[in-house]
């Protein structure tokens, strides 16, 4: 039970910050809390990929983008054209069309966000897997590359196809509705809500992360990230469970992506751009690479700072400051910093000390 | 679990340290501009018009004897951002109206938000659905590129021009421009033989246009707000290719034509009249006040005035000017810019109504062209 | 398609692809003598051609390109000493973080010192409108530069590594390090020399191309990833490869303009990148026991 101890401070925190901003009358405060937190669910994923399975992937961006971008597109693609078609019937019959009037009167008929996001989570697990298989079996600086490449592709394609908005990308997209209003929206009055929905999303994904990695599967991730010659000969299938991670971390990013989507009510390209992905390796980095409490942290710690735009326009800076501080001094995380070893890293020629790098050049 | 109490102590110091401070006898100005980033170009001479004309309107005492407080929040054209700010601006800092953002893709976004606020929102970016359909609190300060786009039309009828090539920047900006053009070109019986996109970044155009020679057009029209459309214009005389080019308003920075030296020369763009103030006659109205803007800019900042800053000088100018006029209620003040008319600004001269929000008629663009590294008017 | 078409296509590809190829070249001399891909390579080319253009406003072209190259050259020492050097068997993830890192630093220093303004170096000759007709094409005169300087450069390394002893040195530490130090090779030293080396070539690559793409604080991550797919292209770690891989993707690049919208033109160049990873890791022209020879 000592695992869900931590499950456990999480909810507590939750509650509080929320009981605490709602009675000094700050719960403004819980806007960029909830974005932070869709963030963090992405970046997550990618410290379950970077920190246990030891695969660098610099474009985690691009699934946030395939999730958000189809639930986008899915939810404002106005159906009504079509009423007489065959299939639009279907879809009524089996009640997975929605119909709202916009800002300006007009009635649109759209798919329920609902089919939206599982049509997003299939398209992403799909993708990854097709990408993966190839992917996963390079290493180092091929890796890196050829991630880097599919988050450029990404971004590419949605900045040069007209069904995405191109530059602009896809604005007035719908609430995702639960119960009667409850449920996935940017409106004032769902604050305290969309909060909650957002942090307990986190708060799932944490469990199963949890629990995977104190499982068979955990094992062998970490064995692959430690030496991974060695755990395929004592039979772990590396590739198998690489793959795995892979599409599970990618899914869990689409999953974040759809959930900003419908909170933010719309999506842009900076969503699959290059520094994004090169933000989330940032806060992995930060969090302690194979730490997920240390990652969900600083998640939400520089994402909600950033949103809030106390960095103004250093923002980016930041971010790259953050990279070389911490992959300088403490490549196991700011959290775990040791302010003598990192003087002793800091005097060259000292004594050997032990470098926190598990994987060999 | 040292790690998780470390944490959300950090957590609990940042939110609630940094409380924002609240002051009455000021009038509360948002803004969001994409300062850095990738429409650095935009927002970097906005912010730098907004300082400069608030601390102006400040020194003289402010508005009625209340001061302006601006708030500028730099986006770096991220939606996410602007969405972030935009709530932020309007639900805790409770500002009475934001200027911006200087994309059109972030305006979109936060076109919604600003509604459901009901605060004034004055946009400095172009596209045409920004307003169109009309959204009670939003405005917009750049012209219509519906206008642009058949300024360069009623050009090319008039130089019996009929097979034209379009290319454009992947910005919101290009992607705008482009719908436009394919949309009104049959009206003035000209053909678009071929159009292209091309990446914002490009630094060598040379086989794009070699695909524009191929196809034969009579002239090109090249739409953009980036620097690649400085490449467009060498490329094409590099490779011997001299059609007329015309180019959008986005071309609206003399930077643009140092870049492109010699290859500017004989360009023709639709632009507000900022570009050509000493060229003005005197009796024309816009002339003191562009003639002010850009001497006061340029000995400021010690750069040339770009008319994107113009559209930032518009947007707080009008906001001034419906304050003056109604107080600071802001329904009220909202009804003032709907019906202000003959507002004199760098764009043009506005004439606001319930169904125009953005008030610019296809007179507030002159065809413009450049002689000796120099924006003139090409008929005078 | 007209041959007169056919062969500008070519022109412009073999001017994009020489561009890329040297980028390709500094990322092939730091992999050699360390192992890391310095994802700051494109960061080179921007702060050479910047300093450049601010040098010329007070000196003559050519004293402006050569001062602002030394100035890059030592840049690329400081970030060798400051953020390299005394690391102890970093991994490839870290090392690859950090000058990812040091590539943001560096664009965002140049954006608060020169801004987010478009400038320009002058056209070495003529103008932005003169012309060489070569045939049945016409090239601008500063193309002709950028070959000449590109493939002088080129010679230059390779007669540098091949018949001079410090040349010499540097490919020794690149084939085995260890070996190299016992034979009396300072490989720390080599390490810094060949950081300076590879920014002396980028600031010098950035100075002749500014007048045809601009210089700006953030060309330099497309350069970097377009060289970087041109090394790998190429073969990791081989100049003259990198060269013919430049020249293969420029080409690709410049017809699928004619097939496709040029919206897309990015992605198809790293889609050919993702391919060749797949297939064929040790590049077009390169070969698996080549790699691990790691000759320039």
């Amino acid at each position: 039970m000592r695992k869900y101890l931590g499950i456990a401070f999480l909810l507590m925190g939750i509650v509080a910050i929320q009981l605490v901003a709602s009675f000094t009358d700050s719960v403004y405060y819980l806007t960029q809390l909830t974005m932070a937190g869709y963030y963090t669910m992405a970046v997550l994923g990618l410290a379950l990929l970077m920190g246990y399975a030891g695969q660098i992937s610099l474009g985690h961006a691009g699934f946030f983008a395939i999730g958000g971008y189809s639930s986008a597109v899915l939810t404002t693609y106005n159906l009504l054209p079509y009423r007489d078609g065959l299939f639009y019937r279907l879809l009524e019959a089996l009640q997975l069309l929605q119909k709202r009037e916009d800002l300006y009167g007009d009635t649109i008929v759209n798919l329920h966000p609902v089919v939206a996001m599982v049509v997003a989570l299939l398209l992403s697990a799909l993708i990854a897997y097709v990408i993966g298989i190839p992917v996963l079996k390079l290493k180092g600086h091929y890796l890196a590359m050829a991630t880097l490449g599919f988050g450029i592709i990404v971004y590419r394609v949605v900045l040069g196809t007209a069904l995405f908005g191109e530059a602009d990308g896809i604005s007035d997209v719908p609430p995702f509705r639960f119960y009667g209003d409850l449920g996935i929206s940017g409106d004032m009055d769902l604050r305290v809500e969309n909060y909650y929905i957002a942090w307990i999303s986190v708060l799932l994904i944490m469990v199963l992360f949890i629990n995977l990695l104190d499982s068979r599967v955990g094992r062998a991730l970490r064995a692959i990230h430690g030496a991974e010659d060695a755990s395929r000969a004592v039979g772990i299938d590396t590739g198998d469970y690489k793959l795995k991670t892979f599409v599970l971390s990618a899914v869990v990013a689409a999953l974040a992506g759809v959930g900003l989507t419908h909170f933010n009510g719309g999506i842009g390209p900076s969503e699959a751009s290059v520094m994004k992905s090169v933000r989330y390796v940032a806060i992995v980095a930060a969090g302690g690479m194979a730490s997920l409490w240390g990652t969900m942290v600083m998640s939400t710690f520089l994402n909600f700072m950033s949103l809030r735009g106390y960095f103004g326009s250093y923002d980016d800076a930041l971010f790259g400051g953050i990279l070389i501080l911490i992959m300088l001094f403490a490549p196991e995380g700011i959290l775990s910093i040791s302010f003598r070893r990192a003087w002793k890293r800091l005097i060259p020629r000292t004594e050997r000390v032990r470098d926190g790098d598990t994987e060999g050049r | 679990m040292r790690v998780i109490s470390r944490v959300f102590l950090l957590l609990f110091l940042t939110v609630f340290l940094v409380t924002p401070v609240m002051a009455s006898d000021t009038i509360k100005i948002g803004a969001i501009l994409s300062v850095t980033g990738p429409a650095s170009f935009l927002g970097a001479p906005e912010a730098n018009t907004l300082k400069m004309l608030v601390d102006e309107i400040n020194s003289k005492g402010g508005i009625k004897g209340k001061k302006i407080e601006l708030i500028i929040k730099d986006s770096s054209a991220s939606p996410e951002k602007a969405i972030s700010f935009a709530k932020q601006l309007i639900e805790e800092e409770r500002v009475f109206a934001i200027i911006g953002p200087s994309t059109s893709g972030e305006t979109l976004k936060i076109k919604s938000i600003c509604e459901k606020g009901r605060t004034i929102c004055i946009s400095c970016a172009a596209a045409e659905r920004i307003v169109n359909p009309v959204a009670r609190y939003v405005f917009k300060t750049p012209q219509k590129d519906s206008f642009a786009a058949r300024k360069i039309f009623m050009q090319m009828k008039k130089m019996g021009i009929k097979r034209i090539g379009v290319v454009v920047g992947n910005t919101g900006f290009g992607k705008a421009g482009k719908a436009q053009l394919e949309k009104l070109a049959p009206e003035y019986g000209i053909d678009i033989v071929i159009s292209e996109v091309y990446d914002k970044r490009a630094t060598d155009l040379t086989a794009l246009v070699t695909k524009l020679k191929a196809k034969g057009v009579e002239a090109v029209v090249n739409w953009s707000i980036v620097p690649a459309q400085s490449i467009i214009a060498k490329n094409m005389r590099q490779i011997g290719f001299n059609v007329p080019l015309f180019q959008s308003h986005g071309f609206g920075n003399i930077k643009y034509v140092r870049a492109a030296g010699a290859a500017a020369e004989g360009i023709i763009f639709p632009a507000g009249r900022l570009l050509v103030a000493e060229e003005l006659p005197d009796n024309h109205p816009q002339k003191p006040v562009l003639l002010k803007y850009k001497r006061d800019y340029e000995a400021r900042y010690k750069e040339e005035v770009s008319t994107f800053g113009g559209h930032a000088y518009d947007a707080l100018m009008i906001l001034v000017e419906a304050i003056k006029k109604a107080g600071t209620d802001r329904e009220k003040v909202r009804d003032a810019i709907e019906n202000l008319k003959g507002f004199v600004g760098t764009g043009g001269i506005f004439n606001f109504s319930p169904k125009d929000h953005n008030g610019l008629d296809i007179d507030s663009f002159e065809m413009l062209t450049v002689r000796n590294g120099k924006f003139v008017l090409l008929e005078k | 398609m007209g041959v007169e078409l056919f062969l500008q296509y070519i022109a412009a590809g073999v001017t994009y692809g020489i561009i890329y190829a040297i980028v390709a070249i500094g990322f092939n001399i730091i992999y050699n003598t360390t192992g890391i891909i310095n994802f700051a390579q494109g960061e080179f080319v921007m702060l050479g051609s910047m300093i450049a253009i601010s040098l010329h406003g007070v000196m003559p072209l050519l004293p402006s390109i050569v001062l602002a190259s030394v100035v890059t050259m030592f840049i690329g020492a400081l970030i060798e000493v400051l953020f390299i050097r005394w690391l102890k068997s970093p991994t490839v993830l870290r090392m690859i973080i950090i000058t990812i890192g040091l590539s943001i630093l560096i664009r965002e220093l140049a954006l608060s010192i020169w801004g987010e303004g478009v400038r320009a170096l002058p056209y070495f000759t003529g103008n932005e409108v003169s012309s060489v007709e070569i045939g049945m094409i016409r090239i601008s005169p500063q193309v002709l530069w950028v070959v000449g300087v590109c493939l002088f450069m080129v010679a230059v390394l390779q007669g540098f590594f091949h018949f001079t002893l410090l040349g010499r040195k540097m490919r020794a530490c690149a084939a085995n390090p260890v070996a190299a130090r016992l034979c009396g090779i300072n490989t720390k030293n080599m390490v810094t020399l060949s950081f300076m080396l590879s920014a002396l070539i980028g600031a010098v690559a950035g100075c002749v191309v500014s007048p045809i793409t601009y210089s700006q604080y953030n060309m330099g991550t497309g350069l970097a990833i377009k060289g970087f797919t041109v090394a790998i292209l190429g073969g990791l770690g081989n100049s003259l490869a990198a060269l013919g891989g430049g020249i293969v993707l420029g080409i690709l690049e410049s017809f699928s303009v004619w097939f496709m919208p040029s919206a897309y033109k990015d992605a198809i160049s790293i889609a050919i990148l993702l391919v060749i990873l797949f297939v064929r890791p040790s590049g077009l022209f390169g070969s698996k026991e080549r790699m691990a020879l790691k000759e320039f």
